[in-house]
């Protein structure tokens, strides 16, 4: 939880600095290509971070209580002000995250105006780590359809859909729809993959490599990559074949 | 003997080893507001030509640097392997000052200026001193000071390196050194520049001719003074170890206006290199001679013994090196490890499928490093392949790339079986004459590193290359440019539309023109592989006097049939590769001319020279001090004619001896 | 003249200068022998055009031993070829089979703009270096060169920076034109000695800089450029430079 803190602490001043200008052009930091992909790898660290808690509060449905313990935990969420405040800075994350990434890839395609005829990427790199731009605007179209689903209602309106009592409910209501249970899975496999380079690459452009750590720290983004993503897609596939009610 | 009195070598009075720190405190100096109008032409970014630009820009000349390549950092220095020698005594093995000057000399074959030499010695500290502080990453120890290793001619270790790489770091510190000052405005940089002629205005050099070679358009250059520093002239062969582009045009077009060519004949040929494939090859590769440190060079006791190198027993192998010369064995010098090689190949010992090569082994060595590991690591009664294993982790990290990249060109595993090695051409002694200020007999034009007649004399030892070009740049042109340019002072910069430019360029377009125009059957190439033949087969390793005969009149025919038949595809306005070519080669058939006659003149043998006529019973360079210890500087006088003028080289520290290495 | 006995189909990319459009070009490579290195092959080629009374291919190269930088392929769709560790001038043609179509561009940047046919200018390179790529020390001020103890390991680390040879493999390869490798590569070597502690704030931050204006593009970590290094200049350097970029940044107590 600290830990969780202090990255966000630092996105947050990140994310002022850019729109203050205090790191305006001329200091260079934001302006430059390392400022740049540094502020990509703290925003995924702090994404990261977000999906942690996020999985966290969740698995609490495989209490397989009735929910019991979940809404608890939903409850909590939703209305403690420091995760509330916090909620208004993973958004400015979020954003900062998909305004970063375009703004590179427009940088990148115009670093190379006249492309190659043939190309052979997988000799040297893996495709996951070429398809980052792609994978990204996946999982934010997935996004978007989650917020739809479950944030919107629950935090926005002051009513679940059809007079439902709790977030379970809702859960258990919308993960009935095989499709969307499908939808939710293939999602989950391009977090996976985002994450799967995503992981090691923010520690690599924050510069945080050492020769004893950096495999440690490989292999745990690799984990990370597989469980958390595997976890959530668990979620809907539990409740859509009623393992968990 | 006396010296011609067109040769003034300004060698400074005095004891030899006060020669050089009396004249540096003593030399004009030119004061700093001065500097800055006084402009000079650096021709060549290698070792010698990025640390004079450097160094001259550090102290405030207004300076141009030209290189025909994409960038300063590929000039040909870049591919030095093996390192740089510096009398540091830092192994405590009795090295001096005077000990790497009388190696030198002797590895000369007593043919170089002793004041040179001894001045290349003093400096050699200072060099290894300012490439440390350039961020230069030496091989170290682990107490952290720095390593050295041993190089053939001497016996001591005074040779610096950085792995496999040593030319290229070296390289890269003068680089960055020289794009600092580029950085800063100080030196204007001219890359994909070729120079194409030197421009003299009343007897003195005052600028260049260069081709822009992207867009073809001439230009004009002022400078008070103009320094050559454009390499050797291996590529005269067409197969060396030299890079593609290397070539003699800057000192030919030199020597054509008036600057005398030094010892041409003096070349060296590299003992170790990978033998010829097939007739598509293009150029040699060296193997370091670091490799000489522990590899053990044999043939089969057995003429025309096919068997594989592992399967022949260890007595029916001859390790002539060390059977010739027991006291320098595989460490002998260059010239005399090659004539061994060619001499056992001639007498029908060699190996392969050309049979022209000897193999290169270090299984003796890997088996003694393993051992020796072995013992590091505490490991008692290892076995045999725990040894060898052992073994070649060490020679992987002493030598890894040298052994990679022959593999790469092979397809054989050095690691396995011993290489396959021939000579190959490699340096050239020979090149432009210079003074003890390094000013050829054109005043305002200076030559440096390798593309002076220099200070190895007959033979250059290994890893003093590098010494050289690096000395020539940082620390003797920058004390020795002031004895001249203090009296150019009052010289303005002269207009470029004055005649002496528009003449020059009128006649570098003419040329252009001429070669565009012929339009023959052959390439360019064609016409330098035939030269690279005439030259290796009767310039080469070993001469005689009917071949050098028959050489120049072969090369004489060859040069008519050039500018008859040769064909130059493209515009003079573009890129064009075939037409820098064509200048090239036109240029490398006249020097290959003046080569072959410097050779048949020298009645002697001496170093890289070996006449076959004069040897000794046992097939030993034979010298003939008294009728050729001088320099041959040759005058240019018109087609096909030379005049020479003779240097005499005194002794006056070290006693003339018949060289001894066994 | 027969030298072996492959043949192939070449497709190079043709261009005249730097302002016209090019196209790929076919050719036929005949008695190729598989010892000749790519270079070679095209020496072949190239001599069979000029006897034709055609253009021959512009290319760069020069020490063709693999250390000076210069030659520039990008042969089906990899810088220097299939293998990996090696430069063009040092690939061979026992690496190709018989019968192959070899499709043979020029490096692809931006800050590498086309001279001619496969030539490409990259002197962005240099002025990268002239920008803060050394130590400044002048000729003539340096002190023993054994009162500077470098520790083994980080000399050895230094000189694995320090063997970049600028060929810009790495630019070609990264599918963002980034030339992070080889700034990396310059900015490592010296912060990892002693000689270059004094200046590695202002050089990272002016080799950046430069690195910027000259149009190479960002960075993904991909790691594309140090598969193909020839040199095989590792990853580690990027993540030293961002790391002594970030620590410039922040802790750099002057107003620029």
């Amino acid at each position: 939880m600290v830990l969780y803190f202090l990255v966000n602490t630092f996105a947050l001043e990140f994310f002022i600095n850019q729109f203050t200008g205090i790191m305006s052009k001329k200091t260079g930091l934001l302006s430059s290509s390392i400022g740049k992909k540094l502020l990509m790898g703290v925003t995924g660290l702090f994404l990261i971070s977000f999906l942690l808690v996020h999985c966290f509060i969740n698995s609490l449905i495989f209490f397989n209580d009735g929910g019991e313990t979940f809404n608890k935990g939903a409850e909590f969420m939703g209305t403690n002000w420091l995760i509330r405040t916090m909620e208004i800075v993973l958004f400015g994350g979020i954003l900062a995250h998909i305004f970063l990434a375009l703004k590179l890839t427009l940088d990148n395609r115009k670093a190379r105006p006249v492309g190659y005829e043939v190309t052979n990427g997988n000799a040297n790199s893996n495709w996951y780590s070429r398809w980052m731009g792609l994978l990204g605007t996946l999982i934010l179209m997935f996004l978007i359809i989650h917020l739809k689903h479950f944030w919107y209602v629950s935090r926005l309106t002051d009513h679940l859909d059809g007079g439902l009592e709790t977030l379970f409910d809702e859960m258990k209501e919308v993960f009935e729809n095989p499709i969307i249970v499908a939808l939710y899975c293939a999602s989950m496999i391009s977090l996976a993959y985002h994450l799967l380079h995503g992981f090691q690459s923010a520690f690599q452009s924050l510069g945080l490599n050492h020769k004893k750590y950096t495999p440690l720290i490989k292999s745990a983004g690799v984990a990370f990559s597989i469980l958390i993503p595997a976890i959530f897609a668990a979620m809907p596939i539990t409740m859509h074949f009623g393992i968990i009610e | 003997m006396a010296s011609s009195s067109k040769l003034n070598a300004r060698i400074p009075e005095g004891k030899l080893e006060e020669k050089w720190t009396k004249y540096r405190s003593t030399v004009h100096l030119v004061n700093p507001a001065n500097k800055r109008s006084l402009e000079v032409i650096v021709v060549g970014s290698g070792l010698a030509g990025a640390s004079a630009a450097a160094t001259l820009a550090e102290m405030g000349y207004k300076v141009k640097v030209f290189c025909f390549q994409d960038s300063p950092r590929r000039a040909h220095s870049i591919a030095a392997q093996g390192g740089v020698n510096a009398a540091k005594n830092y192994q405590n093995d009795g090295d001096s000052v005077y000990r790497l000057f009388y190696d030198t000399i002797k590895g000369g074959d007593y043919r170089a200026r002793e004041a040179n030499v001894h001045r290349l010695s003093e400096v050699s500290g200072n060099i290894i001193d300012q490439c440390v502080a350039q961020g230069v990453p030496f091989a170290r120890e682990y107490g952290g000071t720095l390593s050295n290793r041993s190089f053939g001619g001497t016996q001591v270790q005074r040779t610096f390196y950085a792995a496999g790489q040593t030319g290229q770091q070296l390289l890269l510190g003068a680089y960055s050194a020289l794009q600092r000052q580029v950085g800063m405005g100080a030196v204007q940089l001219l890359a994909r520049h070729e120079m194409m002629d030197v421009v003299n205005i009343d007897g003195k050099c005052r600028g260049i001719i260069a081709r822009d070679l992207v867009t073809g358009k001439l230009e004009r250059h002022f400078g008070h003074a103009v320094l050559l520093c454009t390499g050797g002239y291996g590529n005269v062969f067409f197969l060396s170890t030299n890079a593609m582009g290397s070539n003699v045009t800057a000192a030919w077009k030199a020597h054509k206006k008036g600057a005398f060519f030094g010892n041409p004949c003096y070349t060296q040929i590299h003992p170790t290199c990978i033998p010829v494939s097939g007739d598509h090859q293009s150029k040699l590769t060296l193997m370091s001679e670091s490799l000489r440190n522990d590899g053990r060079i044999w043939v089969p006791k057995k003429k025309d013994d096919n068997r594989k190198p592992n399967d022949i027993p260890e007595d029916e192998r001859d390790y002539y090196l060390e059977r010739r010369y027991p006291a320098f064995g595989n460490l002998v010098p260059r010239d005399v490890a090659s004539r061994a090689a060619k001499e056992r190949c001639d007498a029908g010992y060699g190996v392969g499928a050309s049979k022209m090569a000897v193999y290169l082994d270090f299984a003796a060595n890997t088996e003694r490093y393993g051992k020796i590991q072995a013992n590091k690591l505490g490991l008692h009664n290892p076995s045999k392949e725990e040894i060898i294993r052992l073994g070649k982790e060490v020679v992987k990290e002493k030598y890894g790339n040298l052994f990679d990249m022959y593999k790469q060109i092979t397809d054989e595993d050095p690691y396995e079986m011993p290489m396959r090695i021939y000579p190959a051409v490699h340096y050239t002694m020979g090149g432009l004459w210079v003074d003890y200020n390094l000013m050829t007999t054109v005043p305002g034009l200076y030559a440096l590193g390798e593309a002076n007649f220099s200070d190895h004399g007959a033979n250059r030892l290994g890893a003093s290359a590098l010494m050289q070009g690096l000395a020539d740049g940082y620390f003797v042109i920058p004390y020795t440019i002031g004895d001249y340019l203090s009296e150019e002072i009052r010289t303005k910069a002269i207009p470029t539309d004055n005649e002496a430019f528009v003449k020059a360029e009128a006649e570098v377009q003419e040329r252009i023109t001429k070669l565009l125009s012929i339009k023959g059957t052959k390439s360019v190439d064609h016409f330098h592989k035939r030269l690279g033949k005439i030259m290796w087969d009767k310039c080469g390793m070993a001469r005689n006097a009917q071949g050098l005969q028959t050489a120049i009149t072969e090369i004489q025919q060859l040069k008519k049939e050039f500018w008859e038949n040769v064909r130059v595809p493209g515009d003079a306005n573009e890129l064009n590769t075939e037409l820098e070519k064509a200048h090239r080669v036109a240029d490398f058939i006249e020097l290959g001319e003046l080569m072959c006659k410097d050779a048949l003149h020298r009645n002697e043998s001496c170093g890289g020279h070996f006449r076959e006529e004069y040897q000794t019973p046992d097939g030993e360079a034979l010298r003939d001090d008294d009728n050729f210890a001088y320099v041959a500087a040759w005058e240019y006088k018109g087609e096909s004619q030379f005049e020479l003028h003779k240097e005499e080289l005194k002794y006056e520290n070290i006693k003339l001896a018949q060289r001894n290495y066994a | 003249m027969s030298h072996g006995n492959m043949n192939l189909t070449l497709k190079v990319w043709k261009q005249k200068n730097k302002d016209t459009k090019g196209r790929f070009e076919t050719y036929q490579a005949k008695g190729i022998s598989p010892d000749m290195s790519f270079l070679e092959m095209f020496d072949v080629v190239n001599e069979q055009l000029i006897n034709e009374g055609k253009e021959p291919i512009a290319f760069d190269h020069d020490c063709r031993e693999g250390i000076c930088g210069m030659c520039s392929m990008y042969i089906n769709g990899r810088p220097h070829g299939p293998k990996q560790g090696i430069t063009t001038c040092q690939l061979h043609m026992r690496s190709f089979k018989d019968g192959d179509t070899i499709v043979v561009e020029p490096w692809r940047s931006a800050a590498f703009p086309v001279i001619k046919d496969l030539a490409v200018d990259r002197s962005s390179f240099d002025r990268i270096i002239a920008a803060g790529g050394f130590v400044s020390v002048n000729t003539g001020n340096a002190k023993d060169a054994n009162n500077i103890l470098i520790n083994k390991d980080d000399a050895d680390e230094a000189f694995n920076a320090a063997a970049c040879i600028g060929c810009g493999a790495c630019v070609a390869a990264c599918k963002n034109s980034s030339a992070m490798l080889f700034v990396s590569a310059k900015v490592s070597q010296l912060a990892l000695l002693p000689q270059g502690q004094i200046e590695k704030q202002d050089r990272v931050l002016n080799m950046v800089k430069q690195m910027d204006e000259e149009g190479f593009g960002n960075c993904t970590n991909t790691g594309a450029c140090e598969a193909e290094c020839p040199k095989a200049i590792s990853l580690e350097n990027i993540a030293r430079m961002n790391r002594e970029y970030s620590l410039a940044t922040f802790a750099q107590n002057k107003i620029k």
